[in-house]
């Protein structure tokens, strides 16, 4: 059964704070402008870094010229890899292999790749001297769709495959030199030809998921600068500064305490401001230079920095004739451009959840990041989870309709249940799959007969539900400060980038130690100031912080009532924490702050607690891929869609928009609710119309303008979200991650309204109109020329 | 290098100068010389409406307005609507209604807003969407920004009526 790493306080009953209604702690700092991100930050004397990026895809560099950049009135500099060699002896950075240079060296893989940066104070002269730099490439065939490049032996985008090592889930994952493949995950559960002999039925279908864009708002920003004593300051817009202080601090051969990293709200991140970005390039600015310098990408350049992995996904199901899903069998080639990024994360994580919500006999999995010459794929919303939900919840109808079956019946015959081993061989605990599909169920009166529309307009409805492992072994350590007066501050490493962490984690704290959330002051990511955290990734910070938070608070609690009994003389299991002091069983009452003072005869000293959380984790066993502890929490999430398909035009309209999650227990109602429609609405984009669209690895949209995200007018008619609540027993006050939980069935749920409403089937996302309309004609016989 | 002008215009009701290059925008403008935070750069297109900023009030995105053209104008930015001790009523609503995760596009999204409530102070759904189809939101809050200008709205009329009565109650009295 589960087990916590770091010896656990009994969670308690909430006292009030968590589960209730709070307004964002930052609510007033956002509605006026005042709120602090690294967008705003510039610094006295500080040098503007505008990028020189590739043009070509894949190609040898023959030759860099700067001289006619050099030469421009107003610029500082310009650097190549040859000046980053000289401060960085072994320039390649990445969380999981050490695969990305700093600047290209010898040869570029992707369109966009950096190959020098131009430095001016003023940035427009920075901007305009980018055009100066000449390089000579000699070009290399490249390779672009991730099938392709699994199977090529001509175009090879890295020579020598370089893991980090970074983390222990990825240690048994080996890579193949002179292949593109970066990794490959296997998992072999039970007798899968066996299984698939006893089935009635075998189907076998490809998906495709195209590549998008997070593009957030405040694009990625870093300033960075030297301090007094020659040491690195790096203020950066990131969801991870204990990573990027590690890596830094290794791209150096420097201890960690002479890197500082901090960040402030994020714009936005969704995971494109993960692990290392532009930090190590700007650092290494900063050291050449010895001057403070930012770079702040534009939306144009976000689209060659990071995006989400296109993926094609084969997926052979074996059913039996009363529909149960008796063996798997799902090969994923996840496409992760030019640098592994997280890429190998992904291709274990998402690969290990390809036999989905179900209790499948016999499972056999197959994952591969394979490299290609388009720009790195990484984490974004969901960790993969999203594109094979969309293969497997899409093949989930076309079976049930192929057995006569109605789909929820389908699932509901199949739903893995809590108690029963996962197909990695985890017992699934506290998992609210049968609750999520019931309510989706419910909410869409599925059992009410629906009207399919008639002419031109045809209507039709879908489900999906998807599950999702958080991602493990993950660290969160947190700090709690009484301060003299027995004001309250946390200091935590979570990123607040809009998910509304700074205030659940002030409602965490404020429960335990017995204060209003409002009161609570959240101390912002500075590694200077804050204790480690992983990352504020894969929906993880309420589960790990949370309780990292809750610890520490606990710690708090029993520190401050210890010397409150020792200074009445009462026993401390007598003593009551509430309303920021302790309350005597004689009816007094001491405010912390009398506590403090009264022990340091004035106003003076802190309460300290410290909260460390580590879930227990065990690695996948090499051989069958499994492992009894694979994950500490499962996340699920379910979409159900009406939707209105014009038969003139291929479009479809959402017409209502049903997003179901299980979160355990709402820390706060109102953050939950936001996060499940945001991500709802994102993967909306990501289903209807949002794709990179490449020509010889250069994005012809690589703007607002050409690449459309969801605005306004693309809400559904009607939008609706219902929380699960399935407390988790390791969870603070039950809580689970919901960041994610909203992404998981939209596309699938859309596909399989589209389906029910005019009978057509599509393979690969964006379901556009043309895609849409395509498919209808050559239903109807006619070809798609005559449309 | 380019040549530097200085402009005089007023910047949320005081005026004030400041030397610009021809080819500067506003957003760079009224961050470089008065740390205006809330006029943001993101698409850099028009496309997205965090850079919304009133230019003799009407709202322009300030990434395409050439600052040197607001050389005798009035200018206005969020800053401007209210403080953190003073909120606008869109402000409040903003909050009660929780119109925003991340924050970034929320005082363009708000200077928008209070420009609707201006010229309509009864707006349906559709005219919200219409009028405010130019502010992207990443995080996707649209629905709750949909519910914070029918808020922000409502206290507008409110307010009014009350002012209405004060009035009549000065006439009466007067
Ligand atoms: S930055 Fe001006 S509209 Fe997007
Ligand atoms: S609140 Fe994040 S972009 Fe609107």
């Amino acid at each position: 059964m589960s087990k916590v790493m770091e010896p656990g306080v009994q969670s308690a009953a909430p006292s009030g704070q968590v589960g209730r209604p709070v307004k964002r702690l930052e609510s007033a700092a956002k509605v006026t402008g005042r709120a602090e991100y690294i967008h705003n930050l510039e610094l006295p004397g500080m040098l503007r870094a505008k990028v020189v990026r590739s043009t070509v895809a894949h190609a040898r560099i023959r030759g860099i010229d700067t001289s006619a950049a050099k030469a421009l009135p107003g610029v500082y500099d310009v650097i190549t890899a040859e000046d980053i060699l000289k401060v960085i002896p072994d320039p390649y950075y990445g969380p999981a292999f050490h695969d990305q240079p700093i600047l290209a060296i010898d040869k570029v893989r992707h369109v966009g790749e950096p190959v020098a940066v131009v430095l001016a104070t003023d940035v427009h002269v920075a901007d305009q001297a980018t055009d100066l730099v000449e390089v000579e490439y000699e070009e290399l065939e490249p390779v672009f769709h991730e099938v392709e490049a699994y199977k090529s032996q001509t175009a090879i985008v890295h020579d020598v495959i370089r893991p980090a090592g970074t983390f222990a889930d990825l240690k048994s994952l080996q890579p193949r030199n002179k292949t593109n493949v970066a990794m490959e995950y296997h998992l072999r559960n039970g007798d899968v030809d066996a299984a698939f002999a006893k089935a009635d039925y075998v189907f076998e279908h490809t998906f495709r998921s195209q590549q998008v864009n997070h593009l957030p708002l405040e694009p990625t920003v870093t300033v960075a600068q030297l301090t007094d004593t020659g040491n690195l300051l790096i203020h950066t817009s990131s969801q991870s500064p204990s990573f990027v202080r590690i890596e830094v601090a290794r791209l150096l051969g420097w201890p960690e305490n002479k890197v500082r990293v901090r960040t402030a709200y994020l714009g936005g991140g969704f995971g494109a401001k993960l692990y290392i970005k532009l930090e190590a390039l700007v650092a290494a600015l900063a050291l050449i230079t010895q001057r403070p310098v930012r770079l702040s990408l534009t939306m144009e350049e976000q689209f060659y920095t990071i995006t989400r992995h296109a993926a094609t996904v084969t997926i052979r199901t074996g059913v039996t004739k009363d529909g149960r899903i008796v063996a798997r069998d799902c090969k994923t080639w996840w496409n992760g451009g030019a640098y592994a990024d997280i890429g190998p994360r992904v291709t274990q994580k998402s690969g290990f959840t390809a036999a989905g919500p179900y209790d499948i006999e016999a499972v056999s999995l197959d994952s591969y990041a394979v490299y290609t010459n388009l720009p790195p794929a990484g984490a974004l919303r969901g960790f993969g989870i999203p594109q094979l939900v969309w293969a497997y919840e899409s093949q989930a109808d076309i079976i049930a309709r192929e057995l006569g079956m109605d789909p929820l019946e389908f699932r509901r015959k199949n739903i893995l249940r809590n108690g029963r081993p996962h197909a990695t061989g985890t017992i699934l605990e506290d998992a609210g799959t049968v609750e999520v599909l019931e309510e989706l169920a419910r909410k869409m009166n599925w059992d009410q007969p629906f009207d399919r529309g008639s002419g031109t307009i045809r209507r039709g409805r879908g489900i999906a539900i998807g599950v999702k492992a958080a991602v493990s072994p993950t660290t969160s350590v947190a700090f709690v400060n009484l301060y003299s007066d027995g004001s309250c501050g946390v200091y935590c490493g979570t990123v607040d980038m809009g998910q509304g962490s700074d205030t659940a984690m002030a409602q965490i704290a404020a429960d335990v130690l017995g204060l209003r959330a409002e009161d609570v002051r959240i101390i912002h990511p500075d590694t200077e100031v804050t204790p480690y955290d992983m990352a504020t990734l894969g929906s993880r910070s309420t589960f790990h912080m949370g309780n990292a938070v809750r610890l520490a608070a606990e710690d708090a609690k029993q520190k401050i009532v210890a010397m409150c009994a020792e200074q009445t003389g009462f026993d401390p299991a007598a003593l009551v924490v509430r309303d920021g002091g302790v309350a005597t069983p004689d009816g007094s009452f001491f405010t912390f702050g009398a506590i403090l003072a009264k022990r340091h005869g004035m106003q003076a000293g802190n309460v300290l607690g410290v909260g460390s959380y580590f879930p227990y984790y065990e690695k996948p066993n090499p051989e069958t891929g499994m492992s009894e502890h694979i994950t500490p929490y499962w996340m699920v999430g379910g979409t159900g869609v009406e939707v209105e398909v014009d038969m003139e035009t291929g479009k479809v309209h959402i017409t209502r928009l049903v997003t179901v999650g299980d979160c355990g227990k709402a820390i706060n109602p109102g953050i939950v609710r936001r996060q499940l429609s945001g991500a709802s609405f994102m993967q909306m984009g990501f289903t209807l119309f949002e794709e990179m669209v490449f020509d010889e690895g250069q994005v012809v949209n690589a703007s607002m303008a050409d690449y459309k995200i969801p605005g306004f007018w693309d809400l559904p008619d009607i939008n609706e979200v219902s929380i699960v609540e399935v407390p988790h027993r390791n969870g603070p006050f039950g809580a689970k991650g919901i960041g994610e939980t909203g992404s998981l069935g939209l596309s699938p749920a859309v596909a399989n309204a589209i389906y029910d409403a005019i009978g057509v089937r599509i393979y690969e996302t964006p379901l556009t109109p043309e895609k849409v309309l395509k498919a209808l004609r050559e239903k109807q016989g006619q070809g798609w020329e005559d449309a | 290098m380019a040549e530097y002008r200085t402009i005089r215009f007023r910047l949320n009701g005081r005026p004030v100068e400041l030397a610009v290059q021809p080819h500067e925008n506003l957003v760079e403008a009224l961050r470089r010389g008065f740390q205006m935070y809330s006029v943001r750069e993101s698409c850099g297109q028009g496309l997205c409406g965090c850079c919304t900023v009133y230019v003799n009030g009407k709202a322009v995105s300030g990434c395409l307005y050439l600052a040197a053209l607001v050389d005798g104008c009035d200018v206005q930015t969020a800053e401007g609507l209210g403080t953190l001790q003073q909120l606008s009523p869109v402000q409040e609503a903003f909050i009660e209604c929780e119109g925003f995760q991340c924050g970034f596009c929320t005082p363009g999204m708000i200077m928008m807003a209070t420009q609707l409530l201006q010229e309509n102070p009864n707006p349906t759904d559709e005219e919200i969407k219409h009028y405010m189809s130019g502010n992207l939101c990443r995080c996707a809050a649209y629905p709750e920004i949909i519910a914070a200008v029918h808020r922000a709205a409502e206290k507008l009329r409110a307010s009014k009526e009350t002012d209405a009565k004060a009035d009549q109650a000065a006439t009466v009295a007067g």
